[in-house]
Protein backbone atom coordinates (compact mmCIF):
# COMPACT_ATOMS: atom_id res chain seq x y z
CA UNK A 1 0.00 0.00 0.00
CA UNK A 2 1.17 3.67 -0.76
CA UNK A 3 2.52 5.86 1.99
CA UNK A 4 -0.38 8.34 1.60
CA UNK A 5 -3.15 5.97 1.49
CA UNK A 6 -2.04 3.49 4.36
CA UNK A 7 -2.12 7.61 6.32
CA UNK A 8 -5.71 7.84 4.70
CA UNK A 9 -6.67 4.34 5.97
CA UNK A 10 -5.43 5.64 9.33
CA UNK A 11 -7.44 8.57 9.08
CA UNK A 12 -10.68 6.76 8.42
CA UNK A 13 -10.06 4.00 11.72
CA UNK A 14 -9.17 7.24 13.56
CA UNK A 15 -12.33 8.76 12.64
CA UNK A 16 -14.69 5.60 13.50
CA UNK A 17 -12.44 5.09 16.87
CA UNK A 18 -12.92 8.56 18.00
CA UNK A 19 -16.63 8.85 17.14
CA UNK A 20 -17.15 5.15 18.97
CA UNK A 21 -15.49 6.58 21.98
CA UNK A 22 -17.41 9.56 21.90
CA UNK A 23 -20.98 7.53 21.39
CA UNK A 24 -19.89 5.29 23.66
CA UNK A 25 -18.85 7.68 26.71
CA UNK A 26 -21.76 9.85 26.20
CA UNK A 27 -24.35 6.94 26.19
CA UNK A 28 -22.29 5.38 29.18
CA UNK A 29 -23.11 8.92 30.89
CA UNK A 30 -26.64 9.17 30.14
CA UNK A 31 -27.32 5.17 30.31
CA UNK A 32 -29.99 6.05 33.29
CA UNK A 33 -31.68 8.30 30.80
CA UNK A 34 -31.68 5.87 28.21
CA UNK A 35 -33.61 3.84 30.25
CA UNK A 36 -37.18 4.06 28.79
CA UNK A 37 -38.35 2.68 32.10
CA UNK A 38 -37.91 2.13 36.20
CA UNK A 39 -37.94 -1.57 37.14
CA UNK A 40 -39.71 -2.26 40.45
CA UNK A 41 -36.63 -2.78 42.49
CA UNK A 42 -35.49 0.86 41.37
CA UNK A 43 -38.91 2.49 43.15
CA UNK A 44 -38.53 0.22 45.80
CA UNK A 45 -34.68 1.15 46.36
CA UNK A 46 -36.13 4.62 46.01
CA UNK A 47 -34.10 5.45 42.89
CA UNK A 48 -37.26 6.78 40.85
CA UNK A 49 -38.48 10.23 41.67
CA UNK A 50 -41.94 10.73 42.93
CA UNK A 51 -44.54 13.24 42.00
CA UNK A 52 -42.76 13.42 38.82
CA UNK A 53 -43.66 12.27 35.16
CA UNK A 54 -41.67 9.13 34.70
CA UNK A 55 -42.39 5.50 33.51
CA UNK A 56 -42.30 1.94 34.98
CA UNK A 57 -42.47 -1.46 33.36
CA UNK A 58 -42.53 -5.18 34.81
CA UNK A 59 -44.87 -8.18 34.40
CA UNK A 60 -48.55 -7.85 34.68
CA UNK A 61 -48.27 -10.07 38.31
CA UNK A 62 -50.64 -13.31 37.54
CA UNK A 63 -54.32 -12.89 39.10
CA UNK A 64 -53.43 -9.10 40.31
CA UNK A 65 -55.46 -7.17 37.79
CA UNK A 66 -58.71 -5.78 39.55
CA UNK A 67 -61.58 -3.34 37.71
CA UNK A 68 -64.16 -1.45 39.21
CA UNK A 69 -67.80 -2.96 37.88
CA UNK A 70 -69.06 0.82 37.55
CA UNK A 71 -65.95 2.45 36.37
CA UNK A 72 -63.05 2.61 33.94
CA UNK A 73 -60.57 2.14 37.45
CA UNK A 74 -58.26 -0.11 37.49
CA UNK A 75 -55.31 -1.55 39.45
CA UNK A 76 -52.64 -3.95 39.23
CA UNK A 77 -49.02 -5.54 39.97
CA UNK A 78 -46.14 -5.34 38.16
CA UNK A 79 -42.96 -7.71 38.82
CA UNK A 80 -39.39 -8.00 37.91
CA UNK A 81 -39.11 -10.81 40.03
CA UNK A 82 -38.05 -9.35 42.87
CA UNK A 83 -40.15 -6.72 43.78
CA UNK A 84 -43.20 -5.48 42.96
CA UNK A 85 -45.59 -2.25 42.24
CA UNK A 86 -48.84 -1.22 42.84
CA UNK A 87 -50.75 0.51 39.59
CA UNK A 88 -53.60 2.69 39.61
CA UNK A 89 -55.27 3.34 36.22
CA UNK A 90 -58.39 5.08 34.52
CA UNK A 91 -58.92 4.19 30.84
CA UNK A 92 -58.95 2.04 28.30
CA UNK A 93 -56.31 -0.58 28.44
CA UNK A 94 -54.51 -1.70 24.85
CA UNK A 95 -56.23 -5.06 23.56
CA UNK A 96 -52.65 -7.25 24.20
CA UNK A 97 -52.39 -6.02 28.01
CA UNK A 98 -52.53 -9.35 29.74
CA UNK A 99 -51.52 -10.71 33.17
CA UNK A 100 -48.02 -12.35 32.87
CA UNK A 101 -47.33 -10.09 29.97
CA UNK A 102 -45.24 -7.32 30.06
CA UNK A 103 -46.24 -3.56 30.49
CA UNK A 104 -45.19 -0.20 30.78
CA UNK A 105 -46.94 2.72 32.78
CA UNK A 106 -46.30 6.50 32.06
CA UNK A 107 -47.58 8.35 35.55
CA UNK A 108 -46.23 9.45 38.74
CA UNK A 109 -45.30 7.96 41.60
CA UNK A 110 -47.35 9.25 45.46
CA UNK A 111 -45.32 8.76 48.73
CA UNK A 112 -47.03 6.17 49.88
CA UNK A 113 -45.46 3.76 46.99
CA UNK A 114 -48.56 3.35 45.05
CA UNK A 115 -47.81 4.42 41.21
CA UNK A 116 -50.67 7.04 39.65
CA UNK A 117 -50.59 5.71 35.63
CA UNK A 118 -52.41 8.45 33.01
CA UNK A 119 -50.97 5.46 29.87
CA UNK A 120 -50.12 2.17 29.86
CA UNK A 121 -48.90 0.27 27.29
CA UNK A 122 -48.30 -3.28 26.33
CA UNK A 123 -44.99 -4.62 25.72
CA UNK A 124 -44.59 -7.37 23.56
CA UNK A 125 -42.39 -10.51 23.82
CA UNK A 126 -39.91 -11.58 20.71
CA UNK A 127 -41.99 -15.10 20.60
CA UNK A 128 -44.60 -15.65 17.51
CA UNK A 129 -46.60 -18.81 18.13
CA UNK A 130 -49.23 -20.07 16.17
CA UNK A 131 -52.69 -20.27 18.03
CA UNK A 132 -52.99 -24.39 17.91
CA UNK A 133 -49.25 -24.31 19.29
CA UNK A 134 -49.84 -21.75 21.97
CA UNK A 135 -52.97 -23.96 22.89
CA UNK A 136 -50.93 -27.01 23.37
CA UNK A 137 -48.51 -25.40 25.71
CA UNK A 138 -51.29 -24.24 27.78
CA UNK A 139 -52.78 -28.03 27.96
CA UNK A 140 -49.41 -28.89 29.15
CA UNK A 141 -48.70 -26.41 31.44
CA UNK A 142 -52.48 -26.72 32.89
CA UNK A 143 -52.44 -30.75 32.92
CA UNK A 144 -49.04 -30.19 34.80
CA UNK A 145 -50.68 -27.65 37.45
CA UNK A 146 -53.64 -29.80 37.67
CA UNK A 147 -51.51 -32.97 38.42
CA UNK A 148 -49.56 -30.87 41.07
CA UNK A 149 -52.75 -29.47 42.86
CA UNK A 150 -54.31 -32.80 43.28
CA UNK A 151 -51.62 -33.59 45.43
CA UNK A 152 -51.69 -32.20 49.44
CA UNK A 153 -50.14 -28.61 48.29
CA UNK A 154 -53.28 -27.29 46.80
CA UNK A 155 -52.22 -24.01 45.00
CA UNK A 156 -48.85 -23.98 46.29
CA UNK A 157 -47.28 -23.59 43.20
CA UNK A 158 -48.95 -20.38 42.57
CA UNK A 159 -48.32 -18.52 45.56
CA UNK A 160 -44.57 -19.97 44.69
CA UNK A 161 -44.90 -17.91 41.40
CA UNK A 162 -46.05 -14.85 43.05
CA UNK A 163 -43.09 -12.27 43.85
CA UNK A 164 -43.13 -11.16 47.11
CA UNK A 165 -44.26 -7.62 48.09
CA UNK A 166 -41.66 -5.14 48.94
CA UNK A 167 -43.64 -3.10 50.75
CA UNK B 1 -3.57 -8.89 -6.65
CA UNK B 2 -4.92 -5.73 -6.40
CA UNK B 3 -5.87 -5.80 -10.42
CA UNK B 4 -9.55 -6.75 -9.94
CA UNK B 5 -9.66 -4.29 -7.35
CA UNK B 6 -8.67 -1.64 -10.12
CA UNK B 7 -10.25 -3.00 -12.60
CA UNK B 8 -13.37 -2.65 -10.53
CA UNK B 9 -12.55 0.81 -9.52
CA UNK B 10 -13.40 2.09 -13.76
CA UNK B 11 -16.68 2.68 -13.99
CA UNK B 12 -17.10 1.53 -17.75
CA UNK B 13 -15.91 -1.72 -16.84
CA UNK B 14 -18.71 -2.12 -14.00
CA UNK B 15 -21.20 -0.55 -16.00
CA UNK B 16 -20.52 -3.48 -18.33
CA UNK B 17 -20.13 -6.32 -15.73
CA UNK B 18 -23.35 -4.81 -13.58
CA UNK B 19 -25.64 -5.13 -16.71
CA UNK B 20 -25.35 -8.49 -16.86
CA UNK B 21 -26.21 -9.06 -13.26
CA UNK B 22 -29.07 -7.19 -13.35
CA UNK B 23 -31.78 -9.35 -14.94
CA UNK B 24 -31.11 -12.52 -12.83
CA UNK B 25 -31.31 -10.06 -9.49
CA UNK B 26 -34.53 -8.68 -10.59
CA UNK B 27 -35.63 -12.36 -11.35
CA UNK B 28 -34.39 -13.06 -7.91
CA UNK B 29 -36.00 -10.31 -6.19
CA UNK B 30 -39.39 -10.80 -7.95
CA UNK B 31 -39.32 -14.76 -7.46
CA UNK B 32 -38.11 -14.38 -3.91
CA UNK B 33 -40.56 -11.45 -2.28
CA UNK B 34 -43.26 -12.07 -4.46
CA UNK B 35 -43.69 -16.27 -2.83
CA UNK B 36 -42.23 -14.87 0.75
CA UNK B 37 -45.49 -12.18 0.79
CA UNK B 38 -48.19 -14.94 -0.45
CA UNK B 39 -46.23 -17.23 2.03
CA UNK B 40 -46.45 -15.07 4.91
CA UNK B 41 -49.34 -12.98 4.41
CA UNK B 42 -51.57 -15.48 2.94
CA UNK B 43 -50.29 -18.89 4.29
CA UNK B 44 -48.44 -18.69 7.93
CA UNK B 45 -50.60 -19.67 10.80
CA UNK B 46 -51.77 -16.53 12.74
CA UNK B 47 -49.74 -15.32 15.91
CA UNK B 48 -51.68 -16.47 19.19
CA UNK B 49 -52.49 -12.73 20.94
CA UNK B 50 -51.20 -10.59 18.35
CA UNK B 51 -53.55 -11.94 15.22
CA UNK B 52 -53.44 -11.12 12.07
CA UNK B 53 -51.25 -7.58 12.67
CA UNK B 54 -48.10 -9.69 13.22
CA UNK B 55 -48.21 -10.14 9.57
CA UNK B 56 -46.42 -6.98 9.13
CA UNK B 57 -42.97 -8.13 10.45
CA UNK B 58 -42.32 -9.49 6.62
CA UNK B 59 -42.22 -5.96 5.74
CA UNK B 60 -41.26 -4.58 9.10
CA UNK B 61 -38.32 -6.67 9.50
CA UNK B 62 -36.63 -7.36 6.54
CA UNK B 63 -36.61 -3.38 5.60
CA UNK B 64 -34.69 -2.84 9.01
CA UNK B 65 -32.11 -5.30 8.53
CA UNK B 66 -31.58 -3.77 5.04
CA UNK B 67 -31.55 -0.37 6.47
CA UNK B 68 -28.89 -1.35 9.06
CA UNK B 69 -26.84 -3.42 6.29
CA UNK B 70 -27.49 -0.68 3.57
CA UNK B 71 -25.43 1.26 5.89
CA UNK B 72 -22.12 -0.47 6.45
CA UNK B 73 -22.14 -0.99 2.57
CA UNK B 74 -22.17 2.96 2.38
CA UNK B 75 -19.51 3.70 4.63
CA UNK B 76 -17.83 1.27 3.56
CA UNK B 77 -17.82 2.66 0.01
CA UNK B 78 -17.46 5.82 1.68
CA UNK B 79 -14.01 4.71 3.75
CA UNK B 80 -12.53 3.04 0.08
CA UNK B 81 -13.66 6.35 -2.31
CA UNK B 82 -11.62 8.14 0.63
CA UNK B 83 -8.57 5.93 0.99
CA UNK B 84 -7.91 4.79 -2.74
CA UNK B 85 -9.70 8.14 -4.59
CA UNK B 86 -11.56 5.92 -6.58
CA UNK B 87 -14.60 7.60 -8.04
CA UNK B 88 -16.57 4.31 -8.27
CA UNK B 89 -16.89 3.79 -4.74
CA UNK B 90 -18.01 7.44 -4.13
CA UNK B 91 -20.68 6.78 -6.88
CA UNK B 92 -21.90 4.18 -5.16
CA UNK B 93 -22.18 5.61 -1.45
CA UNK B 94 -23.91 8.64 -2.82
CA UNK B 95 -26.34 5.81 -4.64
CA UNK B 96 -26.62 3.79 -1.27
CA UNK B 97 -28.00 6.66 0.97
CA UNK B 98 -31.47 7.41 -0.50
CA UNK B 99 -31.85 3.67 -1.19
CA UNK B 100 -30.80 3.28 2.80
CA UNK B 101 -33.38 6.39 3.87
CA UNK B 102 -36.71 4.76 2.27
CA UNK B 103 -36.02 1.48 4.19
CA UNK B 104 -35.22 3.16 7.20
CA UNK B 105 -38.40 5.00 6.40
CA UNK B 106 -40.11 2.02 5.70
CA UNK B 107 -39.18 0.35 8.86
CA UNK B 108 -40.25 3.10 10.68
CA UNK B 109 -43.82 3.68 9.33
CA UNK B 110 -44.53 -0.49 9.46
CA UNK B 111 -43.26 -0.33 13.16
CA UNK B 112 -45.79 2.54 13.97
CA UNK B 113 -48.85 1.08 11.91
CA UNK B 114 -47.99 -2.36 13.72
CA UNK B 115 -47.32 -0.55 17.50
CA UNK B 116 -50.74 1.31 17.65
CA UNK B 117 -52.73 -2.63 18.10
CA UNK B 118 -49.90 -3.71 19.63
CA UNK B 119 -48.62 -1.53 22.88
CA UNK B 120 -51.00 0.93 22.13
CA UNK B 121 -49.03 3.65 21.35
CA UNK B 122 -47.42 4.48 17.67
CA UNK B 123 -44.56 6.27 18.90
CA UNK B 124 -42.21 5.79 21.90
CA UNK B 125 -38.69 7.65 22.27
CA UNK B 126 -37.34 4.25 23.37
CA UNK B 127 -33.64 3.81 23.00
CA UNK B 128 -34.16 0.99 19.60
CA UNK B 129 -37.09 3.90 18.02
CA UNK B 130 -35.07 6.91 18.87
CA UNK B 131 -31.65 5.31 17.42
CA UNK B 132 -33.23 4.11 14.50
CA UNK B 133 -34.90 7.73 13.82
CA UNK B 134 -31.23 8.76 13.61
CA UNK B 135 -30.50 6.38 11.23
CA UNK B 136 -33.27 7.80 9.11
CA UNK B 137 -31.84 11.68 9.78
CA UNK B 138 -27.82 10.32 8.63
CA UNK B 139 -28.99 8.91 5.83
CA UNK B 140 -31.24 12.21 4.95
CA UNK B 141 -27.77 14.21 6.06
CA UNK B 142 -25.55 12.35 3.32
CA UNK B 143 -28.29 12.88 0.72
CA UNK B 144 -28.63 16.32 1.23
CA UNK B 145 -24.77 16.91 2.43
CA UNK B 146 -23.50 15.12 -1.46
CA UNK B 147 -25.59 17.86 -3.15
CA UNK B 148 -24.17 20.78 -1.34
CA UNK B 149 -20.51 21.30 -2.73
CA UNK B 150 -19.73 22.56 -6.01
CA UNK B 151 -16.88 20.04 -6.10
CA UNK B 152 -17.12 15.93 -6.01
CA UNK B 153 -13.97 15.49 -4.47
CA UNK B 154 -14.82 17.73 -1.63
CA UNK B 155 -18.74 16.42 -1.81
CA UNK B 156 -17.59 12.91 -1.21
CA UNK B 157 -15.19 13.43 1.55
CA UNK B 158 -17.52 14.62 3.66
CA UNK B 159 -19.75 12.42 2.83
CA UNK B 160 -17.61 9.82 3.68
CA UNK B 161 -16.81 11.17 7.09
CA UNK B 162 -20.20 11.95 8.15
CA UNK B 163 -20.93 8.50 6.92
CA UNK B 164 -17.92 6.75 9.05
CA UNK B 165 -18.84 8.77 12.07
CA UNK B 166 -22.65 7.04 11.59
CA UNK B 167 -21.43 4.06 11.45
CA UNK B 168 -21.21 4.02 15.32
CA UNK B 169 -24.82 4.08 15.23
CA UNK B 170 -25.37 0.59 13.60
CA UNK B 171 -24.28 -1.45 17.23
CA UNK B 172 -26.17 0.88 19.27
CA UNK B 173 -29.27 0.59 17.31
CA UNK B 174 -28.77 -3.54 16.81
CA UNK B 175 -27.87 -4.00 20.40
CA UNK B 176 -30.20 -1.33 22.19
CA UNK B 177 -33.18 -3.63 23.19
CA UNK B 178 -30.36 -5.74 25.19
CA UNK B 179 -28.38 -2.50 26.69
CA UNK B 180 -31.64 -0.52 27.94
CA UNK B 181 -34.82 -1.05 29.03
CA UNK B 182 -36.96 -0.40 25.66
CA UNK B 183 -40.53 -0.73 24.81
CA UNK B 184 -39.06 -2.27 21.27
CA UNK B 185 -38.90 -6.20 21.93
CA UNK B 186 -34.94 -7.93 21.47
CA UNK B 187 -34.32 -9.54 18.36
CA UNK B 188 -36.68 -12.64 17.20
CA UNK B 189 -33.78 -14.07 15.08
CA UNK B 190 -31.06 -14.47 16.74
CA UNK B 191 -27.25 -14.74 15.54
CA UNK B 192 -26.49 -17.75 17.65
CA UNK B 193 -29.36 -20.02 18.24
CA UNK B 194 -32.75 -21.08 17.71
CA UNK B 195 -35.31 -18.26 16.19
CA UNK B 196 -37.98 -17.51 19.27
CA UNK B 197 -40.82 -17.68 16.26
CA UNK B 198 -42.38 -20.74 15.09
CA UNK B 199 -40.72 -22.61 11.64
CA UNK B 200 -43.97 -21.88 9.67
CA UNK B 201 -43.94 -18.45 10.88
CA UNK B 202 -40.17 -17.95 10.16
CA UNK B 203 -39.78 -20.08 6.95
CA UNK B 204 -41.25 -17.03 4.98
CA UNK B 205 -39.92 -14.33 6.95
CA UNK B 206 -36.45 -15.71 5.91
CA UNK B 207 -37.39 -15.96 2.54
CA UNK B 208 -38.59 -12.14 2.37
CA UNK B 209 -35.07 -11.20 3.66
CA UNK B 210 -33.54 -12.97 0.90
CA UNK B 211 -35.83 -11.08 -1.07
CA UNK B 212 -34.85 -7.78 0.16
CA UNK B 213 -31.03 -8.89 0.13
CA UNK B 214 -31.27 -9.42 -3.81
CA UNK B 215 -34.10 -6.34 -4.14
CA UNK B 216 -31.25 -4.22 -2.08
CA UNK B 217 -28.86 -5.45 -4.75
CA UNK B 218 -30.68 -4.57 -7.48
CA UNK B 219 -31.58 -1.42 -6.72
CA UNK B 220 -28.49 -0.24 -5.37
CA UNK B 221 -26.57 -1.46 -8.91
CA UNK B 222 -29.36 0.29 -11.10
CA UNK B 223 -28.66 3.98 -8.92
CA UNK B 224 -25.12 3.14 -9.13
CA UNK B 225 -25.59 2.87 -12.70
CA UNK B 226 -27.40 6.05 -12.89
CA UNK B 227 -24.87 8.18 -11.35
CA UNK B 228 -22.02 6.52 -13.72
CA UNK B 229 -24.02 7.73 -16.71
CA UNK B 230 -24.55 11.50 -14.76
CA UNK B 231 -21.19 11.55 -14.64
CA UNK B 232 -19.39 10.12 -16.97
CA UNK B 233 -21.41 11.46 -19.53
CA UNK B 234 -18.84 13.46 -21.81
CA UNK B 235 -17.03 10.55 -21.92
CA UNK B 236 -17.07 8.72 -26.03
CA UNK B 237 -18.12 5.31 -24.20
CA UNK B 238 -21.31 6.84 -22.89
CA UNK B 239 -21.70 9.06 -26.04
CA UNK B 240 -21.61 5.79 -27.88
CA UNK B 241 -23.72 3.95 -25.69
CA UNK B 242 -26.60 6.61 -26.40
CA UNK B 243 -26.21 6.61 -29.71
CA UNK B 244 -26.45 3.11 -30.35
CA UNK B 245 -29.84 3.16 -28.39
Amino acid sequence: MKPERKQRLLVVVFIVVVAGLVVGLLSYALRENINLFYTPSQVAAGEAPTHQQIRVGGMVVTDSFQRASDSLESSFFVSDGSATLLIHYSGILPDLFAEDEAAVATGSLGDDGVFIAQQVLAKHDEEYTPPEVADAMQQAIDKKAKAESTGAQQGESKIRNMPEASY
Amino acid sequence: MWQWFHKLGSPRWFYQISGRVLPWLALASVVLIVSGAVWGLGFAPEDARQGNSFRIIYIHVPASFLALAGYYVMAVAGAVGMIWKMKLADMVMVAAAPLGAALTFIALFTGAVWGKPTWGTYWIWDARITSMLVLLFLYIGIIALSRSFSTRETSARACAILALVGTVNIPIIYKSVDWWYTLHQPATIKLTGAPSMHPDMFKPLLVMILGFYCFYALVLLLNTRTEILQRESRTTWVKQLAQSK
